[in-house]
């Protein structure tokens, strides 16, 4: 039953909850603005919010400077080749453990997520090493087996949890009209999960388009995605706040465009079987 | 066709091979700062004149450090050029991770090099890595204010002199603070500074026999002259300011002075970002009449790894980028004020150099430090804001964050040197000396 809500008390309710997400937005909103200041507006004390001169200064800078386009693509390929071969590999993983699971899954489950919790420096050195090996230092290919190996774990334990809201029934009857397990797989168990997997599609991509220590550690002119191109922008001696917020925004403005038109779907996936 | 044209096609035919075989792309890896990137922006002028193509990796400072010391003892060879400073290439030079900058042209004057730099990025006499730019620290103060407070900047000051100005130059209620000086945790950061002024009062890290020496009376002096002093006339908050921070309230005119490194003698004094552009006097870093002064010695370098495949176009572009005619290339197409300083000798004998406000204060400034001989009593390591052994990295930046919360008045500063004592001592057993 729905709880009764006093407009009052709807009002208070609406006035924190734009509070907090003004408070979260703050800093991007911080970043953007300054990417528009001088650098010596962008150090003034105190800061200055909106009245000041606004430029497009920084952004020719860091254009001219930059190859903005290769950075770019570099992060596309990256984030959407990780999160794709991420997707591929967990979804038949997810489904032998939701609806074949055997005494060990949870385990198996739980060992998964472990990983999660070594540092990631802690693995650097062999990780370069085998990289130097194999010749994929500086390669795209090279961070896209990284990154997705870094974010199977959570693609994983998603779409398990997604898949464990589906009647196993339902599976249990395409079985028994002759589906193959591919066509099982395929046909009746993603469409319905499209939700959840779409959810996690975006949700890895982010993660891989922010992903810092493994970019900027496993590539220099080749490779590097926008977190390299970020980097780039910080001075030992000098300033550089506006510059480097222009190239911050620069960095997200794509990943904030996506994040805005599907916020339908990661919203609807991360709450899929929160209310039963 | 006759034999003669064949002749000639053939001829031509391996003159492209050889060209193309000889023509290379080198990855450099460097720092973001304003000599660094002008220089990129002159890369064709070197592809023009070599054939070899330059691909570029900008990194934030610890980054880079932390990237090319990886890269460098993997052997991943990621890198054919890497920026590095002073504290750097000692170490790696003794340890042949670099190419040795042995076979330099004569066109290139090795000898015209500042004895200084040279002497802070050899290895028992051989060259591993080429300076860029180079320099020191020094005082830059505000004209009017020294004026206003009836004292006159000497060109070589003590810290006596320094502190009696900064106190009378104060005025807090107009937010103005008589002097601004490093206080953010780091070995680059504040651990320069007060290493180099721990040399002006006597101290050193460690005596020949590598004990640590922060139980010494120096230390307890420098420690407490530089808390006492920032205390009553530095700004709030200080304990997080670094080089940026300290630029940004000069040029915003609420520093009386600035102890600091000498590139910032060209952004205080740019009207474009300065507001006090017009009112900068430069004086040498200050002494305790002991024989030392407070100013530091840093180099930009270029260096080759060891594990690189390219050497020759490599040592082509060190020669070209570190050269006398870079320098008068970039003179004339930006000014003379813009050329990458405290490199060469050539450089400050030049009468147009001359001119620049800062030239002579930083050749001065680059001139007093001697890294082989930093510190008034003997040590065993090189380096005047630094020990050049690779364990200073870690040990001072643990330092630093002692030192700095005695700024921030969490701690007192015998406290502070009782703990930096007991780290050092304890890192330095752990490392074997």
């Amino acid at each position: 039953m729905a709880r009764a809500v006093k407009p009052q008390r709807k009002a208070i309710n609406t006035a924190v909850a734009w509070s907090i997400g003004l408070l979260i937005f703050f800093p991007i909103l911080w970043t953007i603005l300054t990417s528009f200041k001088t650098e010596a507006q962008a150090i003034s004390d105190p800061p200055v919010f909106l009245a000041f001169d606004w430029t497009l200064e920084n952004y020719g800078i860091v254009m001219e400077r930059s190859n903005y386009a290769r950075f770019l693509w570099n992060s596309i390929i990256i984030a959407g080749g990780s999160t794709i071969l991420g997707i591929m590999i967990a979804v038949p993983a997810a489904w032998s453990m939701a609806f074949v699971p055997s005494k060990r899954t949870k385990d198996i489950l739980l060992w998964m997520l472990s990983t999660k919790m070594l540092p990631a420096v802690g693995v650097l050195y062999p990780i370069y090493l085998l990289f130097i090996k194999l010749g994929l230092l500086d390669s795209r290919t090279g961070l896209v087996l990284v990154l997705m190996l870094m974010n199977l774990p959570i693609i994983v334990w998603m779409l398990y949890t997604y898949f464990k809201e589906i009647p196993g029934e339902i599976l249990e009857a395409a079985r028994m009209d002759g589906a193959t397990l591919r066509e099982e797989v395929i046909h009746i168990l993603t469409p319905m999960a499209v939700p959840g997997i779409a959810s996690t599609l975006l949700l890895n991509f982010i993660l891989a388009w922010n992903e810092a220590f493994w970019t900027l550690n496993l590539t220099a002119a080749k490779a590097a995605p926008l977190t390299a191109f970020i980097a780039s922008y910080s001075s030992p001696e000098g300033l550089f706040y506006a510059k480097l917020s222009a190239a911050s925004t620069m960095a997200i403005a794509p990943i904030l465009v996506l994040g805005w038109f599907s916020q339908k779907q990661l919203v609807s996936g991360l709450t899929f079987g929160a209310v039963k | 066709m006759t034999f003669k044209y064949r002749a000639l096609l053939g001829a031509c035919a391996i003159g492209a091979i050889s060209t193309g075989a000889l023509a290379e792309t080198i990855t450099i890896a460097t720092v973001n700062n304003g000599d660094m990137i002008r220089m990129q922006g002159y890369t064709d002028d070197f592809t023009a004149k070599t054939g070899h193509e330059v691909e570029w990796v900008t990194l934030e400072e610890n980054v880079l450090r932390q990237r090319v010391t990886q890269d460098i003892a993997a052997k991943g060879g990621q890198f054919d050029i890497m920026t590095i400073g002073m504290y750097e290439t000692p170490i790696w030079g003794q340890q042949d991770w670099l190419v040795a900058l042995d076979d330099l042209s004569a066109e290139y004057d090795v000898d015209d090099i500042l004895p200084a730099m040279r002497g802070g990025l050899s290895v028992d006499g051989t060259l591993y890595a080429a300076p860029f730019y180079g320099e020191s620290s020094m005082i830059m103060y505000r004209t009017d204010l020294m004026e206003k407070a009836g004292l006159e900047m000497p060109d070589a000051p003590t810290w006596e002199f320094v502190a009696e100005a900064a106190r009378a130059m104060t005025d807090k209620e107009n937010e103005i603070y008589g002097i601004c000086l490093r206080g953010k945790a780091g070995w680059g950061e504040n651990m320069a500074f007060l290493t180099a002024t721990s040399n002006a009062f006597g101290a050193r890290w460690f005596d020949e026999d590598w004990k640590p020496q922060f139980d010494s009376p120096e230390w307890n002096e420098t420690l407490t002259f530089y808390l006492d002093l920032m205390n009553e006339a530095g700004p709030p908050g200080a304990s997080t300011n670094g080089f940026n921070e300290n630029l940004s309230l000069f040029q915003q005119g609420k520093c009386g002075m600035w102890i600091d490194a000498t590139v910032a003698a060209s952004f205080v004094t740019n009207p474009n970002d300065s507001t006090v552009a017009d009112k900068v006097g430069f004086a040498l870093a200050p002494d305790t009449g002991k024989g030392k002064r407070g100013n530091w010695l840093w180099a930009w370098a270029l260096a080759i790894p060891a594990g690189t495949q390219k050497v020759d176009a490599a040592k082509a572009f060190i020669e070209w980028a570190t050269s006398k005619a870079y320098i008068e290339m970039v003179a004339e197409k930006e000014g003379w004020a813009n050329v990458p300083p405290g490199a060469r000798t050539s450089l400050y004998e030049n009468p147009e150099y001359q001119k620049v406000p800062f030239a002579q204060m930083t050749l001065d400034s680059i001139l007093s430090a001697d890294p082989t001989q930093p510190t008034v009593e003997p040590v065993p390591y090189v380096g005047v804001q630094f020990a050049a052994i690779p364990e200073f990295a870690g040990i001072a930046t643990q330092v630093g964050q002692e030192f700095s919360a005695a700024l921030a008045g969490q701690q007192t500063a015998e406290e502070a040197l009782e703990k930096a004592q007991a780290l050092t001592a304890d890192e330095m057993e752990a490392a074997g000396y």
